[in-house]
């Protein structure tokens, strides 16, 4: 205890209340995610995921689809005699490298999860700020229409509206968007009916804020860490849903370099040279699992009673 | 209770409609068609007339749209595009296979999902628990085809245990397809059935329980376990509804010719009638099982009727 320490002098007390008040609250939730290693570790990686994605063009050693004759199914380490480069991860069965191929496929792949989960935040916040201010009638009316897109299974709506639209990456980024927005929804709604209860939103209104300012100044704000855990456990779902989609021959087109179309490619040497289709598969695994353990840091630091 | 589920039974209908409408519109409103493949030969007008009178292309969209919907009810899911069998017929073909790896895959997910949970619960950050979060976090956040090539590399390609060939009769080429199917759904009841069992051990009446002198055994089934099932219950359904309408991924992927396959092929060769009669049929089955969740729920937990 403290009890044989020298007395704290005045101006030591006010620095020490100056620090405890000074921390806001995502400065404590900061604090809290850094703590948590898994979380940081796998933040380290979906940044190094992003560069990579970013930088493809710059560091990848060969083109996206050049491809040679000489170094079809080449083991990792092959130089190729054509290009003197090295295939740091040997090639596929078309003599393509697959380093390249793994770097310029991050960026599907990212802007499969990004892309998909704006659209979420686009449809998914509003409704359910709506349904959850308003109440009653047009609350009845969304919340009917989820329940209609919740009883279509998800990857078989992706997959009509593929099949109606076209296999773009555009119209895959939307069609996920489309389905993955009704959990959004739902949360947002049940997070403002609790929040309208409280007594800064009702003194708001008693002085006189409308009800665009009350949502957007006083709702909005205080249900803003739900959605960031929403959406960042969000994205691993809709980066599975376009490997998927893409391995089974519906998603993004088979020359377009993306780690669906590699896992797909290269399934038929899943005997003669397994680590074509490991390297990619992998891939998808590792960019799953660290967004996922992002997202659960993220939802731990938020909100510290739950475990 | 009756009027909760005539209710719930009631309300099936306007959404039976709605995922019709939706998927016939989009089925229609698609430009191209069946005959419009590269390597078909050009159609001559009249033929092509005459296909459309056949099959009641050329009446007004609404009118199809009743026509189809009628047939149906009476278990014509009209012909199929591409095939020379009913698309009734294919399905029937098709499901009880699908129906089969499905429902091995429920039991096995919940013969290791539940006692995996409840054991996690009970031995709170052990070893077992260590174990469980890993495989859950596993089975929700790494896709299934990932998983799936490498348990393919690890037990076909390198010690050549177990065939990836799907084969009807052999129980063999079942394990893999059975196991990979039930990776997902395992980890979803793993990790409900630990946090419900973690909560109900907090309970007075466990306390009470433990406190009369019960033995463990008899409080951790009778007490801790039957309590935490409760909502274990909701998500059994609609996996079940999911298992048995096959996996695209792994019936793809092992060659299994059950309905999850047809459908992906059905998207590849645009065969329309296909895809309208399997969507319809994976939502009355979704529907069902949904409604029986809820009906259940209603014997188990009769709170829910009142809300």
């Amino acid at each position: 205890m403290t009890t044989q320490a020298a007395p704290l002098s005045s101006a030591q007390i006010l620095s020490l209340k100056e620090q405890e008040t000074a921390r806001t609250p995502m400065q404590l939730a900061l604090e809290r995610f850094r703590r948590n290693k898994l979380a940081v570790v796998s933040i380290v990686i979906v940044l190094f995921m992003v560069t990579m994605a970013l930088t493809a063009g710059i560091f990848a050693p060969f083109a996206p689809n050049y491809q040679s004759a000489d170094t079809q199914d080449a083991p990792p380490g092959f130089v190729d005699p054509v290009m003197h480069k090295t295939n740091l991860l040997g090639s596929d069965n078309l003599g393509r490298d697959i380093l390249t191929r793994l770097m310029y496929g991050s960026r599907v792949s990212l802007a499969v999860g990004f892309v998909a989960e704006s659209i979420v935040l686009l449809i998914g916040v509003p409704l359910g700020l709506i349904a959850g201010f308003f109440g009653g009638l047009v609350d009845n009316l969304i919340m009917r229409f989820t329940d209609i897109m919740y009883a279509f299974p998800d990857l078989l709506f992706v997959i009509i509206i593929i099949s109606a639209f076209g296999r773009s990456l555009w119209v895959i980024f939307i069609a996920l968007g489309l389905v993955s927005w009704v959990g959004m929804a739902r949360l947002v709604r049940g997070q403002v009916m609790q929040v309208k209860q409280m007594d800064y939103v009702l003194s708001a209104r008693s002085i006189g804020v409308r009800s665009i300012g009350l949502m957007g100044r006083h709702v909005l704000p205080n249900i803003l860490g739900p959605i960031l855990v929403v959406v960042t456990l969000g994205i691993p779902g809709t980066i599975i849903a376009e490997a998927t989609l893409t391995y089974l021959g519906l998603g993004v087109d088979p020359s377009t370099p993306s780690w669906g179309t590699m896992v797909a490619g290269s399934f038929g040497e899943i005997y003669s040279s397994p680590s074509q289709v490991m390297i990619p598969a992998l891939a998808i695994a590792i960019i799953t699992l660290t967004f996922t353990f992002v997202g659960d840091g993220v939802s731990d630091a938020l909100d510290p009673r739950r475990k | 209770m009756l009027a909760y589920i005539v209710r719930r039974i009631l309300w099936l209908i306007p959404v039976f409609i709605a995922v019709s409408l939706i998927t016939f519109a989009l089925m229609h409103l698609t430009p191209g068609g069946p005959w419009d493949t590269a390597t078909a030969r050009p159609v001559p007008p009249a033929v092509r007339e005459a296909i459309k009178a056949k099959y009641g292309l050329n009446k007004s969209l609404p009118q199809q749209y009743v026509d189809y919907m009628w047939k149906a009810l009476h278990g014509d899911l009209g012909p199929s595009f591409s095939g020379t069998v009913p698309v009734s017929q294919q399905i029937a073909n098709g499901f009880p296979i699908t129906a089969s790896l499905g429902l091995a895959a429920v039991i096995l997910s919940l013969l290791i999902g539940i006692p995996l949970g409840l054991l996690a619960a009970l031995r709170h950050n052990g070893w077992i628990d260590q174990v469980s979060v890993f495989i859950v976090t596993i089975g929700i956040s790494v896709p299934s085809f990932v998983l799936a090539i490498l348990l393919i590399v690890i037990f076909s390609v390198i010690f050549h245990l177990l065939p990836y060939q799907f084969q009807r009769d052999s129980w063999q080429s079942w394990i893999l397809p059975v196991v990979i199917l039930a990776l997902g759904p395992t980890a979803l009841m793993l990790r409900l059935t630990r946090s419900t069992a973690l909560d109900v051990l907090n309970e007075d009446y466990v306390r009470t329980a433990r406190a009369k002198g019960l033995p463990a055994f008899t409080v951790n089934i009778r007490h801790v376990l039957r309590n935490a099932l409760i909502p274990v219950v909701t998500l059994v359904g609609p996996l079940t509804a999911g298992l048995i309408t096959g996996s695209f991924v792994v019936e793809t992927l092992f060659g299994v010719p059950g309905i999850g396959r047809q459908f992906v092929q059905g998207v590849n060769k645009r065969d329309y009638g296909l895809l309208m009669g399997a969507t319809l049929f994976y939502t009355l089955i979704i529907v069902i099982f949904n409604l029986a969740v809820d009906v259940t729920y209603t014997f188990i937990d009769p709170r829910v009727t009142r809300s």
